[in-house]
């Protein structure tokens, strides 16, 4: 509870619960747990909200929603039948299937349950139809029905790349230098290039994806590079036409949410660093920024409100600024909408942004002063995406989370989530699973509990990227604040690879396994229902193991483990650990063990007689063998396999009717993808590559029958 | 006392020292001293280094490493360890090995006794002498009479040639005492090598046949004999490897990469099991609770009622951490059977799988699930079924097979089973097959449906071509039909399910029930043995 005391009339949230909460004179505990929001002035709110959105963003509006008294209705495709956001509302309307095109894209279905459940007002969350103009101008047609944003011709606008950057110009609003017309030849980009002063980016006006981008420094490396990406997008788009602007090198990503009522007045909540990004895509965002100075904290402010002025903005958004290692700022766009971040704002300024959201469309004035707001604390969100994260910093996941226990119980931690035990996580959105957000005093805390909160997060059923940001949040150069949108490429050079322990670490590593192979092996051997056998007295019990631990770099341990006092003490070359009996319980999801007096968050993952165990040590996954000495001996006699061969032939495992094919000749697949549905007794079937693979033939189309053993596809 | 009488007994030695004949004595016993330890020794070494060594380039355990992987340490007793071949023909009294060609005795698993022989390939290529025999027949008629399994590891090349017919009368000893101990003891076979010929039917009638790949057959008639007779050519890996086996002809439950994870993967298995049909079914301390809902229950079956989904996920959320034993995993998969523990307690599950073949019911299917059922009947372990079933499998192929026998195993298995038996219908449960799948009718004690059950006789459109044939509305009379019947409701409300429960609550549900129906007890009525229809 890092608020000061403050009898200020708008609604507080609650760092550590996410709650809202309005502040009469002292500040409450028990407030946290009630959560309603009570207007003192009894203002009008909208009856029933409609939200059209899912996951995590739906059931975090729908918080909001109920504490401010306001009727919910979630909206759902096929897939998300069973979601937890269609579970919290009090109304929810089936819009149609899986795919979002079809579903939480289609305007004419959001409409026809706006219709159906008299929903006055709209909220968009963010994705899918919050920045669509075609959307909100319906909206705005209708009387009787609320879009909770900006205008349709403001959305528009901020749209729009080059309408932006000279609407931002007009207001006063610093962007970055270069000529936003077609440069002509490449001595008019050498001219321009010296104006707006090196170095420059030449890119595409039809460009993306990074094609028909270049960076020069000097006048040779513009006419090279101006013809070098002209002749790019002449192939890449069709369209040769170039623009150039000035380079900004190492830049941060920060941005100021600004909140404008539509009577003109337009305040700043200060910013967020979102520097820390994959492929354009946030991970870790923090706010305050540690690069901002008061000074340029107050610019970036007021230059953001003056643009919003500019506008007649009025709802939240959000200003995005690229700042150079000289703490100059340049626009970089605006974003009509809630961002996902938005939370880390909350917590550091106490303000609930969806209810302001639900104010300002209502039609209130803002009832925060520029001067109440305040920077209370340090807040970081770490995004935790259903992705394996050591392939290309992360690729989708998905399954079901058969386990999951979010770390709430830990104080100032926050977990946005739409997610529950028993969710599916399907390839058709986004794979966020939720953003964890841990407020404290100062930066220093906010890291420390985020780890903690990491460490134990419990998510069975899927890949996830939890190793990944710990390991982030432990680089000396983020504790340091020295970030850049760069950031990830620069330390991760290679990709994540894992965490690297040191050998301490490692034997400590080693330990706890040999504690949990003894554990098991002694459960093995407790029966509630069968006495012990004794042969030989101090025989029957073992006391001793001798293990072999060889994990999957290939690293090989030798271990000696003994049981003595409740504890089992540990030998790892030259090491000695103890761990204490207790702690240890293998159906835990999550053990706490003291090793040699430290605590270390252990989850078992997995584990199979032949010793495969799979556990996460500290945050991160380790996989390794454990034997006997005397198994792993025997192992050395056994010959090492080949891989399986690959199986190329995808048979038809009845007879029935081929209902749906998903693959075509020369796709690449791989193992486990579905590649056709064959319907048989009124049942779909999925058919699945069983190697990874290119398609050579599909010998069906949809609508025939098969019988049993048919080759269907066949891979090379 | 007894020092006193230790010292004069020393007295009257020291005497007798001098007298000549005494010096004779001592020099037999230590020559016979010596003559054991030899012998012991060349047990130890089996047919001899060399022979070990090409065993082990095959990627073979000996028959001792085995044991002494499979058994507790310090566990292991042996038997007969000086028994000889008795054979005198074809010069083979010139060669002879201590203990012959199998290594047998009891030992612990994971504390618990029980009786085991091991087949010594290094040794006339662990051929089936008639000794070789009799040491495994003395322990299983120790197994029987103590009440403890007996576990096999074979390999062996086949029957003694030099013996002639007195090989084939031990193996003979062995399929009678097989045949006896049968629904006494649990009879486990591992398949480490070679089984061929005769040998293969021991196997074939213990209760489990586990196999190692790569290295391991069982077949009746060898390649040669094939190619000679018929005049195909095969390996013996293609005609009874352990794929073979395991995915075609159901001869095998399970196989295992390599003797290590084989021997390793038996130590958890035999944890499941009673000692015998008069032991209780063991109960491992259990910390995961029995008390709490599972919510991914909840989610597991699709709202579409033609989706399929993967009865695994089922079965790992309602058991003890998710450890689930499975039988058979790659033959019949439409069909899931397998151990696991339910508050400690070993239970058998059977489960339709909708992901294959829609989880319909089929010869090998009912099958595989039948002998299953009937050995956790004969050892007290209580049955779980879990039931998303559409029927028979329709089709010309089943019928002229044998469908409405092969069906009726299981049918008779289930009526048959005196053991606590629970159900729970996750969906499906049409005609026939739902009868079959441990109904309330079968003498079901506990019979749930989740709310997405449909008790029917067959599936709505069926239905309704066969109530309305030629009828125009056809499709209004098909929606009415599942107004009717695709729901939990009707059987329900007849008792025939005792309840509709929340997925979610199912594993505490199912934990009760086996505790209360622990002392549980119901007699079939006295008789020589059924008439299985086999």
């Amino acid at each position: 509870m890092a608020f000061k005391n403050n009898s200020k009339l708008f609604s507080k949230l609650c760092s550590c619960c996410g709650k809202a909460n309005v502040h009469f004179g002292k500040h409450k505990r028990s407030q946290h747990t009630t959560g309603a929001i009570i207007d003192p002035n009894n203002e009008a709110i909208f009856k029933k909200v409609l939200i059209a959105n899912r996951g995590e963003i739906a059931c975090r509006i729908i918080r909001t929603a109920k504490r401010m008294g306001i009727k919910t209705v979630a909206v759902y495709s096929v897939a998300d039948s069973q979601a937890r956001h269609v579970k919290m509302a009090d109304e929810a309307v089936f819009i149609g299937p899986s795919s979002a095109t079809e579903s939480y894209l289609n305007i004419d279905k959001i409409m026809e349950a706006i219709k159906q459940t008299n929903a006055d007002a709209v909220h968009p969350g963010y994705g899918f139809l919050s920045e669509n103009t075609e959307f909100v101008r319906i909206l705005e047609s209708r009387e009787n029905v609320a879009f909770i944003g900006p205008s349709a011709e403001v959305i528009s606008k901020m749209g729009d790349k080059l309408e932006s950057k000279r609407t931002a110009m007009d207001a006063g609003v610093n962007v970055i230098p270069g000529f936003d017309q077609i440069v002509t030849d490449a001595e008019h980009c050498v001219q321009i290039a010296r104006v707006v002063g090196y170095p420059v980016m030449i890119k595409a006006s039809a460009g993306g994806g990074g094609k028909g981008m270049r960076i020069a420094r000097n006048d040779h490396e513009v006419r090279e590079g101006f013809l070098l990406s002209t002749q790019e997008a002449e192939s890449s788009f069709g369209d040769s036409r170039m623009l150039v602007e000035k380079f900004i090198e190492n830049p941060r990503h920060i941005e100021i949410q600004i909140l404008g009522d539509q009577y003109g007045n337009v305040i700043y909540l200060n910013e967020r660093e979102c520097s820390i990004q994959r492929r354009n895509q946030k991970v870790i965002e923090e706010a305050p920024s540690v690069f901002l100075d008061t000074t340029t904290r107050q610019k970036m402010g007021e230059q953001s409100v003056s643009l919003c002025k500019k506008l007649n903005y009025s709802n939240a958004g959000t200003v995005e600024f690229l700042v150079d290692q000289k703490r100059n700022f340049y626009f970089l766009e605006m974003n009509t909408r809630l961002q996902v971040e938005h939370p880390i704002t909350e917590c550091i300024t106490g303000i609930d942004l969806v209810h302001q959201m639900f104010r300002l469309a209502k039609g209130h004035k803002l009832n925060i002063k520029q001067e109440d707001v305040e920077i209370n604390g340090w807040a970081i969100e770490s995004r935790v995406y259903a992705e394996d994260p050591y392939k290309n910093f992360g690729l989708p996941s998905i399954g079901k989370l058969y386990k999951y226990k979010e770390p709430n119980g830990i104080p100032g931690v926050r977990c946005d989530s739409g997610v529950e035990e028993g969710s599916k996580i399907t390839m058709h959105y986004d794979p966020l699973i939720c953003k964890l957000v841990c407020h404290g005093k100062t930066r220093k805390e906010a890291i420390e509990i985020s780890k903690q909160a990491l460490d134990s997060y419990v998510i069975r059923g899927i890949e996830h990227n939890i190793p990944f940001l710990r390991d982030i949040l432990t680089q000396q150069k983020f504790i340091e604040g020295n970030i850049s949108t760069d950031y990830l490429p620069q330390v991760y050079p290679e990709g994540f690879q894992g965490i690297t322990l040191g050998v301490r670490d490692r034997h400590k590593l080693v330990a706890v396994a040999g504690a949990l192979y003894a554990t098991n092996e002694l459960r093995s051997r407790s029966f509630i229902n069968i006495p012990d056998f004794k042969i030989r007295s101090g025989k029957a019990e073992r006391e001793k193991w001798k293990l072999f631990i060889r994990f999957d770099d290939n690293e090989e341990v030798y271990v000696n483990v003994a049981q003595t006092n409740g504890q089992f003490r540990i030998e790892v070359a030259a090491n000695v650990f103890c761990v204490d009996k207790n702690e240890i319980n293998l159906s835990s999801p999550i053990m706490e063990l003291t090793v040699n007096g430290t605590g270390n968050v252990v989850q078992l993952l997995s584990w199979n007689a032949s010793g495969e165990y799979q556990i996460i040590f500290n945050g991160n996954n380790y996989k390794f063998y454990i034997l006997t000495e005397q198994a792993s001996n025997y192992l050395n006699l056994m010959p090492k396999k080949l891989k399986k061969v690959k199986l190329n032939k995808i048979c038809a495992p009845m007879a029935g009717l081929v209902k749906l094919i998903f693959c075509s000749v020369g796709d690449k697949v791989i193992e486990g993808q579905e590649l056709l549905v064959i319907e048989s007794m009124k049942m779909q079937n999925f058919i699945v590559a069983q190697s990874n693979g290119t398609i050579k033939y599909v010998n069906f189309n949809i609508g025939d029958t098969v019988t049993n053993g048919d080759v269907l596809v066949e891979l090379e | 006392m007894l020092v006193r009488l230790l010292k004069n007994h020393l007295k009257i030695s020291a005497k007798q020292v001098i007298s000549r004949n005494y010096v004779e004595t001592a020099a037999h016993s230590i020559k016979t001293y010596e003559k054991i330890k030899q012998k012991r020794e060349e047990a130890w070494t089996g047919g001899g280094q060399h022979k070990i060594d090409t065993h082990h380039e095959k990627g073979k355990l000996t028959a001792r490493e085995r044991i002494l992987l499979f058994c507790d340490d310090d566990s292991f007793v042996e038997y007969d360890m000086f028994v000889e071949h008795t054979c005198t023909d074809f010069g083979m009294d010139k060669m002879k090995f201590p203990g012959d060609s199998v290594v047998t005795g009891h030992g612990l698993v994971h504390g618990r006794p029980l009786f085991i022989f091991s087949q010594d390939a290094t040794v006339f290529g662990g051929s089936l002498s008639s000794v070789h025999a009799r040491k495994i027949c003395k322990i299983m008629d120790q197994a029987i009479s103590v009440g403890a399994p007996v576990v096999g590891l074979n390999d062996s090349g086949g029957a003694r040639i030099q013996e002639g017919v007195e090989s084939l009368a031990g193996y003979a000893d062995i399929f009678q005492k097989n045949v006896l101990a049968s629904g006494v003891v649990p009879q486990i076979s591992l398949i480490m090598g070679p089984c061929a010929g005769g040998a293969v039917y021991s196997p074939a009638i213990t209760d489990f046949t586990f196999m190692v790949e790569d290295t391991s057959c069982l077949f009746i008639t060898g390649p040669d004999v094939i190619r000679s007779v018929t005049n195909e050519n095969v390996t013996s890996q293609q005609l009874g490897g352990s794929n073979i086996h395991t995915e075609i002809s159901g001869v095998a439950h399970k196989s295992f990469e390599n003797d290590i994870e084989a021997l390793l993967q038996l130590r958890e298995f035999m944890g499941f099991l009673p000692q015998s049909n008069k032991s209780p079914v063991p109960i491992r301390v259990c910390d995961d609770p029995c008390d709490l809902d599972v919510p991914i229950l909840e989610t597991i079956v699709p709202r579409i009622t033609t989706a399929p989904y993967d009865m695994l996920d089922v079965i790992l959320a309602i058991v003890d951490e998710r450890d689930f034993f499975e039988i058979m995993p790659k033959y019949a998969e439409n069909m899931i059977v397998g151990f696991a523990r339910m508050n400690g307690r070993t239970v058998g599950i059977i489960a339709n799988q909708p992901k294959v073949a829609a989880g319909c019911l089929d010869i090998n299917a009912a099958v595989k699930a039948a002998r299953f059922v009937r050995f956790c009947d004969a050892f007290n372990i209580s049955l779980i079924t879990l039931v998303d079933v559409p029927g028979f499998l329709p089709g010309v192929h089943q019928e002229h097979n044998g469908a409405i026998r092969h069906g009726a195993k299981l049918l008779f298995a289930y009526a048959e089973a005196t053991v606590p038996k629970l159900t729970v219908i996750t969906r499906k449960a049409y005609g026939g097959a739902y009868i079959t799948s441990s109904s309330k009718h079968l003498r079901g004690d506990v019979n749930y449906a989740w709310p997405s059950a449909e008790v029917a006789v067959m599936g709505a459109k069926s239905a309704a071509s066969v109530l309305y044939k030629n009828k125009l509305n056809i499709e209004e009379l098909e929606k009415e039909y599942i107004e009717k019947f695709a729901s939990p409701f009707p059987a329900a409300q007849k008792g025939y399910v005792d309840d509709i429960i929340e997925p979610k609550t199912t594993r505490w549900r199912l934990c009760r029930d086996l505790n209360l129906l622990a002392t549980k007890k119901l007699e079939n009525p006295p008789k020589k043995h059924g008439n299985m229809p086999l």
